[in-house]
């Protein structure tokens, strides 16, 4: 059996590819997320999956101070969605948030915010950050407007896994459609090089860019134990 | 001929109902309901999709390893009864497979090669939402008459209110925010299934079992332990022995 290995060389000039950029990338789609979904506001915070905060990237100055109060308050929306792997969707301030964030609800709403929608960027158990999308209005998003919100964080996900701009929202299917396979290299990938998952992820992605192969090739040859990662890593 | 068995219906609607009381898990209801439903009617297999807020179906659940490849390949193809009966909201019934290769010309081979011979897809609906399809695949000659598919279709009503129970008495976001969760949580089983498979040394599909074992022996949810899998993974015991 053909056994691949990565060498380390690669995954570098990947990582080093990857990071250049990628802050101005996620302001850009800010921008476009305030644009479309009608919002004031949006900001994207990365975080460690311990849960200690890096503030990325926002739609404006403004909007990066209120992004940062729930890090300086310790709770809020942004924190809760990152902790569960689920969105927080908070229509109104005014109902019943103080009781669940009271220090960071009358916070932003002194700044004008009425709704917050907290979205993870994630993929599994790989965690990388929140999407926040800020209104000066209460109401829901609409069921077109959540669509669009979830299409934005996935290209945040693969932004933040790439550190390059995928052509458009709806194009970066490819991670969200392989299915189980690629999942299941993921964890596979994970145990290889006792590294966090996120790595594992970012290894993959290396890997088939490198060797100029679709991911779902590369997935396919992890499971069926063709191509493994572990020979060469120090 | 009623294929479904009414003792059996009625157990699995109070473990329903016992379900939703009880602190809501949207992953072990979907796995509940396909592994109950499959063991109402006799060589049947049960998958469950859901549609996510872009209203496209995922995988949510199956009740076999076999019947979830025939979920992923009509969400892949968009070709099959499940796609069917999700754009309709009406079920399809009593399908023969050997006969359908013009209405489903992917899915139809491929689940005739897989052994299997007919095919019915529910929708699980409220009102006018549609919010995923349940699949009844069999491998025998599993013919259902208009009783039993009222029958499966009650259950997939029961299911979808059941799942859209906390929309009604809360608020609207909460079934959007358990959903993607769930979602997510799919995603995070299957990264437990690689990571155990390459740590034990064995196939995916006997860690998948592995993992479910030891959730049951510990009385713990599935998604959490696929969690533990992949974020702490040495905190677990010997999964083949604990």
């Amino acid at each position: 059996m053909l056994i691949r290995q990565v060498p380390r060389r690669v995954f570098d000039a990947w990582l080093s590819r990857k990071m250049a950029g990628v802050v101005e990338l996620l302001e850009r789609v800010c921008v476009d997320v305030v644009q479309a979904l009608s919002a004031s506001g949006a900001g994207v915070s990365v975080m460690a999956s311990d849960g200690v905060h890096g503030m990325a990237a926002a739609s404006d100055s403004s909007t990066a101070r209120i992004e940062e109060l729930q890090f300086t308050l310790g709770e809020g929306p942004c924190i809760d969605a990152f902790a569960s792997g689920r969105p927080v969707l908070v229509s109104d301030l005014a109902d019943g948030a103080t009781s669940r964030w009271p220090l960071y609800t009358p916070a932003v709403r002194d700044a004008g915010v009425r709704a917050v929608f907290a979205f993870p960027l994630q993929i599994g158990a790989a965690r990388l950050g929140v999407l926040d999308v800020f209104r000066t209005r209460p109401g829901s998003l609409s069921r077109a407007e959540l669509g669009q919100a979830f299409a934005f964080a996935d290209l945040m996900v693969m932004t933040l896994l790439d550190g390059q701009e995928r052509a458009g929202v709806g194009e970066f299917d490819e991670v969200f459609e392989h299915g189980a396979e690629l999942f299941q290299a993921q964890g596979m990938v994970m145990v290889q090089l006792g590294i966090p998952l996120t790595d594992a992820l970012v290894w993959i992605r290396a890997h088939a860019y490198a060797s100029n192969r679709p991911l779902s090739e590369v997935a396919a040859d992890i499971v069926a134990r063709r191509l493994r990662f572990d020979s060469d890593h120090a | 001929m009623t294929t479904v068995s009414e003792q059996r219906l009625a157990r699995i609607f109070v473990e329903v109902a016992d379900t939703l009381v009880d602190e809501f898990d949207l992953i072990e209801f979907l796995q509940m309901l396909a592994d109950r439903a499959a063991g109402l009617i006799d060589t049947a297999t049960v998958g469950l999709l859901l549609a996510d807020e872009q209203n496209r179906l995922r995988f949510m659940a199956a009740s076999d390893e076999t019947t979830k490849l025939l979920e992923l390949f009509q969400l892949q193809w968009q070709d099959g009864p499940c796609l069917d009966a999700f754009r309709t909201a009406e079920p399809v019934v009593n399908a023969d497979l050997r006969t359908a290769s013009a209405r489903w010309p992917r899915f139809a081979p491929y689940a005739t090669a897989a052994g299997f011979r007919s095919v019915h897809a529910f929708p699980l609906r409220l009102r006018n939402e549609v919010i995923g399809a349940m699949g009844v695949f069999g491998t025998g000659s599993t013919a259902f008459d208009d009783a039993d598919v009222q029958i499966v279709q009650a259950l997939a009503d029961v299911a979808a209110i059941g799942l859209l129970q906390e929309r009604t008495i809360r608020r609207g976001e909460v079934l959007t925010e358990q959903l993607q969760g769930a979602l997510n949580s799919r995603i995070v089983i299957e990264q437990a299934k690689g990571a155990i498979a390459q740590s034990y040394h064995i196939s995916v599909d006997a860690a998948f079992e592995l993992i479910r074992a030891y959730a049951r022996r510990t009385n713990r949810r599935l998604s959490e332990v696929a969690r533990l899998v992949v974020t702490d993974l040495s905190s677990l015991p010997d999964l083949t022995t604990a």
